[in-house]
């Protein structure tokens, strides 16, 4: 990918060793995690892996138990949304949380309105910053920015949710199963809008089941298994078939002299 | 997927005026229409069917006997959006009375002016309001039980304050007033004028503000109907006024509320929130938004537009007695917002819809009545139409739930 920065610059996120249980289960053992600027990681692993654990610990939803969070390279501590949307962190969840009786100018503000002292609604701003940022996301599908998102197909209305997402400054959008009931079309739209954050040099953790996605998009791809975290592939230098094998048996580690055929004894 | 595709319109407005129209009723989106279209429809029927319908005393009476009903359900209607209900407020309105009923008994000792004495009402309403929304907001427990609990509770409040008097009078100017007082010719004229300055003066500074931003004004000729069919209706409403008592001053406190309730639902971010809310709560706390307070400033909301109410009720009687709150006032109060086209699923409806629908409801009472008709085929229709109005809003719901996917 041809961005302003290159592959190996300092990552914007980066977490070490994070640790999170819930009573006696332990939903995470030392992830760790890094996404660059520019950068879409993927995050893959089976139903229960921790993915979505993980990524609500960098939202502010859960706190780790230990491990260290660094943004920009220095220990962020993130108690709660607010905190995550200070150092622009967005996070686009699956069931999209938009309101479908709003519109579109109203989703994209939906919590942090414009308005003045008399807590006024600032219509026109809220509407022409909304134009903008369709247009640099080049989201040209939607016929009209007041039309109530109940309207929006399933593709448009995951537009919304990223353009949403990105307008805040955000330097930093995980993006939770974005394509997961969508159709071919629509799922095509919504990744290359993925490709075109990344190319504005948000750094984007994209989580998803569907490796044919990830492999269009990701630049790299981090695997969680059993809540921790047991491989980073470079897209380009990885197949399918590899990821597919350390997400539902493991990495193979290789003893000298004997072939690697159970995995599972990893 | 084209790249030279149109990119998003700017001005984000559509084509014509009538694709969106389509949209909205594709989004379950029918605004005022059919509640409009509902009432026309009966007003003709009933200048055919009744002689003195259309006389101007019956239309002062119209007004009167629907100002109650009507600033309850402006509460209701807030109440909906947010996708509850509040069955509390028939009695919460009767507490009202009862309250400005006992704070101005002459040379009772507690005596207070008539105007403190309705704020006074206004205020414990308001209170008694957030009380039984804190338990739905904080503790979860469902609106229509915590409701109905107050609809039993407040009951017995009123029964109990007035048990030995069994009826109280009210003697105060002022509360009185609330009802029964009518403009005089040269004032509804005044007061006319006033309303309608104040709704352009909204109506334009928006158009400016938009103009400003480089944002398109959307439907301007829409905008220019709406507001010389509002100016048209004032007129029509003072001439008819003046021809009998001249404007009441309950229609202006109807008025009135609705132009402030309407503000706050659509001016502002607590109005917005409402909405969110009503339209996907979780989504609106995740988004920042402190979806409890909202709910307790509606159900405040709710308690202080039934104590108003309240007040008006009781001064048409100029008295409470032990029956203050009863009736068919809760079901007429939420009847009428649910038939002005309010949502009972929330996220979906506007505070004029409460005054539409009183409106409906007042006119086909009144009606059935100058044709001599019982009170029971007066019920029969009103529960026929309500069935219809959510029967629309459930078709509607689903439509909105199919459009887009």
């Amino acid at each position: 990918m041809t961005t302003a920065t290159a592959p190996t610059s300092a990552p914007l996120l980066e977490l070490r060793g994070i640790s999170k249980s819930f009573g006696s289960v332990q939903a995470l053992t030392e992830v760790d995690l890094e996404v660059r600027p520019g950068e879409v990681m993927a995050l893959v692993g089976d139903n229960g892996a921790g993915k979505s654990t993980l990524i609500k610990c960098v939202a502010g939803t859960h706190s780790a138990d230990s491990g260290q969070v660094l943004f920009d390279g220095n220990e962020v501590h993130i108690h709660g949304p607010k905190d995550a949307a200070k150092l622009g962190i967005e996070v686009v969840y699956q069931d999209l949380a938009l309101c479908d009786n709003l519109d579109v100018v109203q989703n994209m503000y939906l919590g942090r309105e414009a308005r003045d002292w008399l807590y006024r609604l600032k219509e026109p701003v809220m509407e022409a910053k909304t134009a903008e940022t369709m247009k640099s996301l080049a989201v040209t599908t939607i016929r009209s920015i007041r039309q109530p998102v109940a309207t929006l197909s399933g593709g448009q209305r995951q537009s919304v949710a990223v353009a949403r997402a990105v307008m805040w400054n955000s330097r930093l959008v995980i993006l939770d199963e974005p394509t997961a009931a969508l159709g071919v079309a629509q799922t095509q739209q919504v990744l290359e809008l993925v490709e075109r954050l990344a190319k504005q040099g948000l750094a984007v953790v994209l989580i998803s089941h569907n490796l044919h996605d990830i492999f269009a998009v990701a630049d790299r791809i981090t695997v969680l298994r059993l809540g921790r975290s047991i491989a980073v592939y470079e897209r380009r230098e990885t197949t399918q078939q590899e990821v597919v094998q350390a997400i539902t048996a493991g990495v193979p580690t290789k003893v000298s002299g004997i072939p690697s055929t159970d995995p599972e004894s990893a | 997927m084209s790249t030279n595709a149109p990119a998003v319109r700017p001005e984000g407005g559509n084509p014509s005026f009538f694709g969106r129209v389509l949209d909205n009723i594709r989004a379950g989106n029918l605004g005022s229409g059919p509640v409009l279209i509902g009432l026309v429809l009966i007003g003709i029927f009933f200048s055919f069917k009744a002689d003195n319908f259309l006389s101007p005393g019956n239309f002062s009476n119209i007004i009167t006997q629907m100002a109650g009903v009507t600033l309850l359900a402006y509460g209701v209607v807030f109440v909906l959006l947010i996708g509850e209900i509040d069955l509390s407020i028939s009695y919460i309105s009767g507490i009202a009375g009862v309250i400005v009923a006992q704070m101005t008994v002459p040379e009772s000792g507690h005596q207070v002016p008539g105007l403190i004495a309705i704020l006074l009402a206004v205020g414990a309403c308001s209170l008694i309001g957030a009380f039984q929304g804190s338990f739905v907001a904080f503790i979860g427990v469902p609106a229509f039980v915590v409701t109905l609990a107050g609809y039993q509770i407040w009951q017995g409040v009123i029964q109990k304050s007035i048990e030995k008097e069994g009826v109280i009078i009210i003697q105060d100017e002022t509360v009185n007033n609330t009802a029964n007082y009518f403009f005089s010719n040269r004032a509804g004229w005044i007061i006319a004028a006033v309303v309608c300055a104040v709704y352009a003066a909204s109506v334009l500074s928006g158009v400016i503000s938009h103009r400003r931003h480089g944002v398109a004004v959307r439907d301007p000729l829409f905008i220019v109907a709406k507001l010389v069919s509002v100016v048209a209706a004032a007129i029509v409403v003072v001439i008819i006024s003046n021809k009998d008592r001249g404007v009441p001053f309950v229609l202006l406190l109807m008025i009135a509320a609705l132009l402030v309730l309407t503000f706050v639902a659509k001016r502002t971010t607590f109005g917005r929130h409402v909405y969110a809310v009503g339209g996907n709560a979780e989504a609106a706390r995740r988004s920042g938004i402190n979806v409890a307070r909202v709910r307790v400033i509606v159900f405040m909301i709710s308690g202080a537009m039934a104590g108003l109410g309240g007040v008006a009720l009781a001064a048409r009687l100029n008295s409470v007695d032990l029956n203050a709150g009863g009736g068919t006032l809760l079901i007429d109060a939420i009847a009428a917002a649910v038939i002005g086209g309010t949502s009972l699923f929330g996220g979906r409806g506007e505070v004029r819809d409460a005054l539409f629908g009183a409106l409906v409801i007042a006119t086909i009472a009144n009606g059935l009545n100058t044709l001599n008709l019982t009170q029971g085929v007066i019920f029969i229709t009103t529960g026929g139409i309500l069935l219809f109005a959510v029967t629309l809003d459930t078709i509607l719901r689903r439509r909105q739930r199919k459009a887009g996917r």
